[in-house]
């Protein structure tokens, strides 16, 4: 059965709604992916408008996040292709509570936060992105394997390998 | 590593394991020291990141976001609607000036020949550049890399 064309102004309004409900995961996840917060809220809104340019052909039924996830990631490529970046490496903090922490300095965590900012910025994408998903904004492994196209224990086994990665990198930067 | 492995790894790392699986993981370790050393350097790691998190912009940030967003999509219309204007104006006064061109008698015809040449000229030299372009950037093996 063929679908109804969603009017412009309901879509619009959708479309709001949508943009609403999903900017936060958009622009964490833009976030991991640039480092910046200035490239994150570029792409992230970028890849909305051009959500938005083609939402005639989204099927309102099916994730919008999986969909959108698509964009942003092509956008960030072809960005990363097509202009040398001046890396900005402030987009982690150390958790609030753990400022009360006794075992740490609070120069020991910035510092230990910066070399981690470094070593995910150096990670190679696929290890990049699946970092940032799982561990910074807690994406269910479910929903990772149907964003990235891949079957759940690969979900699992590349995590393994981009935790080790990461490690490395931190370890190289003593 | 098996995905076996990868399975208890995981569910022990984000501490959700149950004690069967536990035990299972036990036995896997117990029969494999280097993975006992793999899993050490992932609590490591894990430890790390969970002190971590992504930084929050301001509550200004999150209120503005949408209308950012429908600003952007005012403007990239008004784009679209000033080249699509400026690309029919610029063709209609370039049809105009090569009619008039074409019917002034007072030129002489070498002059013309001459202009009709230049023009057919740089607008073929345009279509390969152009072409040239489009071609290299198709068939660039490398382009996915950053330079």
């Amino acid at each position: 059965m063929e679908k109804e064309a969603v009017p412009p102004v309901e879509r619009t309004i959708l479309f709001e709604q949508l943009v609403k409900e999903n900017m936060r995961r958009a622009y964490f996840t833009a976030l991991g992916l640039t480092g910046s917060h200035d490239l994150a809220m570029e792409i992230s809104q970028e890849a909305f408008l051009r959500a938005y340019k083609s939402f005639s052909r989204f099927d309102t039924e099916r994730n919008f996040f999986t969909w959108y996830y698509k964009i942003l990631k092509n956008l960030w490529l072809n960005l990363k292709r097509g202009k040398k970046r001046k890396r900005v490496l402030r987009f982690l903090e150390v958790k609030n509570e753990l400022y009360q922490d006794d075992s740490m300095s609070n120069y020991e965590q910035e510092e230990l936060k910066d070399k981690l900012e470094k070593a995910i910025q150096l990670l190679p994408e696929e290890f990049k992105e699946i970092i940032i998903l799982r561990e910074f904004e807690n994406t269910d492994y479910k929903d990772i394997a149907v964003l990235l196209h891949i079957p759940q224990g690969t979900v699992m086994s590349r995590l393994f390998y981009a935790r080790k990665k990461l490690a490395e990198l931190m370890r190289s930067m003593v | 590593m098996n995905e076996r492995f990868f399975y208890l790894a995981e569910r022990h790392l984000q501490g959700n394991i149950t004690p069967d699986e536990r035990s299972e993981l036990k036995d896997i370790l117990d029969s494999n020291p280097a993975l006992r050393k793999e899993l050490s350097e992932q609590e490591k790691i894990k430890e790390v990141i969970n002190k971590m998190q992504l930084k929050n912009p301001s509550r200004e940030f999150w209120d503005k976001y949408w209308q950012n967003t429908y600003n952007r999509a005012e403007r990239s219309i008004a784009w679209l609607l000033i080249i699509s204007g400026a690309a029919v104006v610029l063709t209609y006064a370039a049809i105009e000036a090569a009619e008039q061109f074409i019917q002034n008698t007072e030129t002489p015809w070498i002059l013309k020949l001459g202009i009709a040449a230049l023009v057919a000229g740089a607008v073929i030299l345009l279509v390969t550049v152009i072409r040239e372009k489009f071609f290299s950037y198709k068939k660039d093996q490398y382009k996915e890399i950053q330079r």
